[in-house]
């Protein structure tokens, strides 16, 4: 079973400021890393591996910066890396293009699996256009994966219930968070990740004049504002006064 | 000069991090409070190589450099200091004495159960009645046959009871002093080798400090650890790695202090603010940012030293000398920022308080360091 992991290089949210002048986000010097997501998207494919063999390749579009994030996959358990450096403006369409294009070169894959959101955009559209641009079926927001010889059967998670169902390979499914928890490599095989092939690939080669649909205009923080009421009277009352300010509010029916 | 960890080194403090915000930090409270022992936890350290970090693979080891042993070691002890100690035991004293001055027969015999994690490793030099001068140990072992014959008492060896394999020191020229000590390999369950009393200690609670006690213990001969007489030498030597380490481990405990400070102060209000607004907490935890850093540089160099084969005994004091005792600074500055809520045992300051003091003795008093380093510059 040869499996393909899309993973994404990503601000880490947690450490990232807001300028409170400007509202824009402060991204220098915050440290990156690969989006949470996808460590899930990882720890399936390991498990997939460890049921069937073969082997996981670890694809991301990024700078060539990704190399040291990609390492940590590979200390997990991947067996290669790819890294394909998109041009300068890149929306999702450019990503998810040129992801399927490296799929297409890479070859020889049965699952290609992706979280089903970065932790920083959060658009969950890669999974769903990757298919597109394959041409395979998708199972997203897979909450339990059971791979079998020669079909997939997935639980997707739809909120209040989940709806399983089954695919033929190839297939590209996109994982939740709830999935699985991401195993830690091992100081032994951080060691052993430094000898694993990670090649570079220029975006331009694998297809060429790809431009942005969407252009991000501005990206700003939302600023929240809490009212501050405080309820001090004896608790009967302030129960009462709670739930009286927030249906006027709206917020209870 | 490069001041900054390789990507190997930024990789093993992240995943250590995790597996220590993952595995360690929801029970910490317990293996102080109730002096629990995580049996189930050192088995999972096993399996990340937290437990041979510097021996090689081929003994079972992880094989990482000594920098990046310090960078675990800090880790670890951030979260749960007896957990730091039980490690750093076990790694620089235990398993180091075996992996530098054993035999490959030791080494081949030992080292795999140990670096595993299924068994621990302690070190046995000190007893009543030497401590910071330790050439003068009266624990004898004598030579009958295929046999030696060891007898004495040894007193604060850390997991001294739990261990399956103790390296201890014996006196075996009478006549000489520091050039009349031998170590030896004593396995568990060996007749004549018992557990004396527990120690109730101040802080480090879940790290276990026990009596060993000796009457007519025979142990085969083969099981003399480095050249005869030469054992005092050796564990000197070790002892110099161990005192970096217990550097990390302060700078680890303190750490710890520190990030508990930033949230509180910044949470805490007073006067209508947070107290971390007001200058007087915001130097003391300057001072404490500031000092952490300079003896972090100070045990990474040392460690560097090691890494590079070359003499590192003053830098090695040295840091554990700086470390241990800004830590303990730190730590009662913590308390200080917390006030009432730091005296009580609601909150984890004081429990690093109590941890780092033992930093300031073991495997060394801070006067010994002294005199050691007084010794190296030339005093």
């Amino acid at each position: 079973m040869n499996i393909i992991v899309c993973a994404k290089q990503v601000v880490d949210v947690s450490e990232m400021k807001i300028d409170p002048n400007t509202k824009k986000p402060i991204l220098d010097g915050v440290p990156q890393k690969i989006s949470d997501i996808d460590k899930n998207a990882m720890e399936e494919a390991l498990k997939i591996k460890e049921k069937h063999g073969g082997k996981i390749t670890v694809l991301t579009v990024g700078p060539s910066d990704a190399k040291e994030r990609v390492k940590e996959l590979l200390a997990m358990g991947a067996d290669e890396g790819v890294i394909v450096t998109p041009p300068e403006k890149h929306d999702y369409y450019v990503v998810t293009s040129l992801l399927a294009e490296a799929i297409k070169k890479i070859g020889n894959y049965d699952i290609v699996l992706c979280g089903e959101a970065s932790i920083d955009l959060f658009s969950g559209q890669v999974g769903p256009r990757l298919a597109g641009l394959l041409n395979i079926p998708q199972i997203t927001y897979a909450q339990k994966i059971d791979a079998e010889k020669d079909k997939v059967i997935a639980d997707r998670d739809m909120g209040d219930k989940a709806v399983t169902v089954e695919s033929s390979y190839p297939v590209v499914i996109t994982v939740t968070k709830e999935i699985n928890e991401p195993r830690l490599p091992s100081l032994m095989q951080i060691l052993a990740a430094a000898n694993k092939p990670i090649n570079e690939w220029n975006g331009d080669s694998l297809a060429s004049g790809l431009t942005s649909i969407v252009d991000t205009v501005e990206l700003k923080g939302v600023s929240m504002e809490r009212k501050n009421i405080v309820f001090k009277d004896d608790i009967d009352e302030s129960v009462k006064q709670l739930v009286e300010s927030l249906v006027k509010e709206g917020l209870l029916r | 000069m490069d001041f900054s960890l390789s990507e190997e080194q930024k990789l093993f403090q992240k995943t250590i991090r995790e597996f220590c915000e993952r595995e360690l930090k929801p029970i910490s409270d317990k293996i102080d409070k109730e002096e629990y022992f995580p049996w189930e936890l050192y088995k999972k350290m096993g399996k990340m190589g937290l437990m041979g970090m510097t021996v090689p693979q081929e003994y079972g080891g992880a094989g990482i450099d000594r920098v990046s042993y310090m960078i675990a070691l800090e880790e670890i002890s951030r979260v749960c200091g007896s957990t730091g100690l039980t490690i750093e035991a076990h790694n620089s004293l235990g398993i180091g004495h075996i992996y530098e001055h054993g035999s490959e027969e030791q080494r081949k015999k030992y080292l795999p159960r140990l670096t595993s994690g299924e068994a621990f490793a302690s070190w046995a030099l000190t007893e009543p009645n030497a401590g910071s001068d330790a050439a003068s140990i009266q624990t004898t072992a004598v030579l009958d046959g295929d046999e030696w014959v060891i007898n004495g008492t040894k007193q604060f060896i850390t997991s001294g009871d739990i261990a399956e394999v103790v390296t201890v020191m014996a006196k075996t020229d009478k006549t000489k002093g520091a050039k009349g000590i031998s170590a030896f390999i004593v396995e568990k369950d060996t007749p004549g080798f018992k557990v004396g009393q527990l120690e109730d200690k101040l802080g480090l609670r879940g790290s276990h400090t026990a009596e060993l006690i000796f009457e007519d213990c025979r142990i085969p001969k083969e099981n003399l650890l480095g050249e005869k007489n030469m054992g005092f030498i050796g564990a000197m030597n070790i002892l110099d790695r161990g005192r970096t380490a217990i550097g990390a481990m302060s700078v680890g405990i303190a750490r710890g202090a520190l990030e508990e400070c930033i949230e509180y102060a910044k949470q805490r209000q007073q006067f209508g603010r947070p107290i971390s607004k007001f200058q007087a907490v915001q130097w003391k935890i300057v001072n404490m940012a500031t000092e952490i850093d300079a003896a972090r540089l100070l045990v990474y160099r040392a460690a560097y030293l090691e890494d590079q084969n070359v003499r590192f005994t003053k830098e090695a004091s040295m840091a554990k000398l700086f470390a241990s005792e800004m830590a303990m600074r730190a730590t009662r500055e913590a308390i200080q920022i917390f006030g009432g809520y730091g005296y009580t045992r609601e909150y984890p300051v004081e429990r690093y308080f109590r941890d780092i003091k033992l930093c300031e003795i073991g495997e060394g008093t801070s006067e010994v360091q002294r005199m050691v380093i007084a010794k190296q510059i030339g005093l």
